[in-house]
């Protein structure tokens, strides 16, 4: 058997004394941000980055990992207990999971919430055991104009998916592109756009843009905004374990939350947040009786659970085997696993097998030690809430700071994150989203050699893109969701859908 | 025609101008052909494209309905001034100053865009973050940070 083989080369090293530091590191770390609303997994991956040069890059990623899907987990205990989600993805748990807290059944709750992402977190870390090494297969067989295809399904699909408006999300991505031709043109050496500035030559550091546009943005954005009340149910915290109906109510919907994260996480664009809000629609559609929905329904609190985790889970498998992110995140790990010196792509899974199977097996062994531990600490998880944010943002800005310096030592790069602050303070104050400007950026240089490649190839006839049948059939998928989306009664549910998100 | 909203508006005009100037810029160089794209073949088609989006950004701002004209709000002065200041003035005097003045620094000059500043907070969340920060990434990490004064 190849996939316990090489799950054992992964368990060997995501359960190594060092390893299993980092991912609890990171598992705690991701839920205290998941717990902690105006700070994201975004920020903090950024935030962190430039500290991690000295570690080993199987550790700095498990760690990376772990905080990703970390903050699933501490999302959810906020959105239960006080109804204020702490990641978008944790927005439908909100619905019911805090009337169960207001019924005194906050214990019950938190139980299936965080069993239903162990299990889901189970079966979504076999999934991508098993499918990435097929994938990464036929990765192989891929040119540069499959590779250009790819990624600008990747981009129409973030874009589809994601956000709000259509044509602001595409013009976000378009910018992402344009930022990241920033750069010395890597066919002919000419740079580009750098106004003989010569820390532009190299381009704008991702890290920077991220910081700039997800820290201190959102930073100016939450002082402008009025404090606002909250109502916290910690010390009704009683009585963790559900009982027996409990079990037979949550089980079925929490593997059909499974089933839906798993597929719909693979998919380009907000992963998780979308399959969050497709397994409440589906438990709500099949459930005996409806109406109990949105006043404390289990079912309502272990389906959209498990499925925001199988699809954190799934979402590495593009990233993974292609080398191509689908989602903000997923553009950082990237960008991570870049500037530890390993080029991301099919290769890995060959040329780094310890990273490659560790990586996976270490999700794992994270959301192992997430029920375990999480469990009990959710009373300190709680009180962490009652920080008030005057002390939080100065701490946020003083990391974030640090870090921008370090990444290179060059006050340069200080000087940037201030603008990208007030760009990312403009983009909160005119409604458009940074996260597809991120995706762009990091497939933009990625991109344009794909694609000049594939032009060389052609010798100049963009018809390749139609002729070699796995790029043609991604640009159709592409044209279908474009058009699928401009579909009057389809936009007015995707609106309904992401109005109701903020 | 009338504005229906604000904040459309704004970021069509806004995507407009950026697009064209990538555009603009790109002519500097080499264009190339279809059968050897150039250096500049790239950004030039994507500044056009992001002008042509801005385009109808700007067109769906003036014809579609909006209840409320989706307007943009008042810009928080004090905080953006604040925390975009206090980055900036951390960018330049750490190499000037060290970390251990213009770290603290900084820290104050953040809270002070905060709404519930009171000095005593402030020089209290300095304190305890410079400490942490120095026996984190100095102690700890070994970051290459200049401590004193140059």
């Amino acid at each position: 058997m190849d996939l316990l083989n090489n799950l054992c080369i992964g368990f060997q090293t995501s359960l190594s004394l060092i390893n299993l530091w980092y991912a609890f590191l990171g598992a705690m770390l991701g839920t205290l941000i998941g717990v902690l609303p105006g700070i994201g997994p975004i920020a903090t991956i950024a935030m962190l980055l430039p500290s991690m040069y000295s570690l080993q890059p199987t550790s700095a990623l498990i760690m990376l990992a772990g905080i990703y899907y970390g903050a699933q987990y501490g999302g959810s205990t906020t959105a239960i207990l006080i109804n204020v989600p702490g990641e978008a993805s944790s927005v439908v748990t909100a619905l019911d999971g805090y009337q169960m807290a207001r019924n005194g059944r906050a214990g019950p709750a938190l139980a299936a919430a965080a069993l239903s992402s162990f299990f889901a977190g189970t079966v979504g870390t076999l999934a991508v055991a098993a499918f990435a090494p097929p994938l990464t297969t036929l990765a192989f067989e891929f040119g540069a104009p499959e590779y250009c295809a790819l990624m600008f399904l990747g981009l129409i699909g973030a874009v589809v998916l994601a956000s709000g408006s259509l044509p602001k999300a595409l013009a976000m991505v378009v910018l992402g592109l344009l930022l990241g031709q920033i750069n010395t043109d890597v066919i002919t050496a000419v740079s580009r756009f750098s106004f003989d500035i010569p820390e532009l030559t190299d381009g704008i550091n991702f890290v920077v843009i991220a910081m700039g546009l997800f820290s201190f943005g959102e930073i100016i954005a939450n002082l402008g905004k009025s404090a606002e009340h909250r109502e916290v149910f910690v010390k009704k915290v009683t009585g963790l374990m559900p009982t027996r109906q409990d079990f037979k109510d949550s089980a079925p919907a929490a593997a059909r939350g499974t089933l839906i994260g798993c597929l719909l996480g693979v998919l380009p664009g907000a992963g998780p947040i979308l399959a969050s809000f497709t397994s409440y629609t589906v438990e709500k559609k099949i459930a005996k009786a409806p109406e109990t929905f949105g006043k404390g329904a289990i079912e309502g609190v272990a389906a959209p659970e498990a499925a925001n985790n199988s699809a954190a889970q799934t979402s590495f498998i593009p990233m993974l085997t292609l080398g191509i992110p689908t989602s903000a995140v997923m553009a950082l790990m990237v960008g991570a696993m870049t500037l530890m010196g390993i080029q991301p792509g099919p290769q890995v899974m060959t040329s780094n097998p310890t990273l490659f199977w560790g990586l996976i097996t270490s999700m794992w062994v994270g959301n192992l030690m997430l029920v375990v531990l999480n469990l009990p600490l959710i009373g300190i998880w709680v009180r962490l809430l009652t920080v008030p944010y005057r002390f939080l943002f100065p701490a946020i800005m003083a990391f974030c700071a640090i870090g921008v310096y370090s990444l290179s030592n060059n006050t340069f790069d200080v000087y940037c994150a201030a603008a990208f602050a007030v760009i990312g303070f403009l983009f909160h104050k005119l409604g458009l989203e940074p996260a597809p400007l991120i995706l762009g950026f990091i497939l933009g240089p990625m991109m344009e050699e794909n694609l000049r490649r594939a032009l060389l190839m052609a010798r100049g006839d963009w018809s390749i893109f139609l002729t070699r049948p796995i790029a043609a059939v991604m640009i159709a998928i592409s044209a279908i969701l474009m058009i699928v989306i401009t579909v009057p009664a389809i936009s007015k549910k995707r609106e309904e859908v992401f109005v109701e998100e903020e | 025609m009338k504005i229906k909203s604000q904040r459309d508006f704004v970021s069509g005009i806004a995507l407009v101008i950026v697009g064209a100037a990538f555009a603009v810029g790109a002519t500097n160089y080499d264009f190339g052909s279809a059968v050897r794209p150039g250096p500049g073949y790239f950004p030039f088609g994507l500044g056009i494209l992001l002008a042509i989006l801005g385009l109808i950004i700007l067109y769906t701002s003036m014809v579609q309905d909006r209840e409320d004209g989706d307007p943009i709000g008042s810009i928080p002065w004090r905080p953006l001034l604040c925390v975009v200041g206090a980055i900036a003035f951390f960018g330049f005097s750490l190499t000037r100053l060290g970390f251990l003045i213009s770290f603290p620094v900084m820290i104050v000059l953040t809270s002070a865009g905060g709404r519930e500043f009171t000095w005593r907070d402030a020089l209290l969340n300095a304190g305890v973050l410079t400490a942490l920060s120095y026996l984190l990434f100095i102690y700890g990490l070994q970051l290459n940070i200049p401590l004193w004064p140059a």
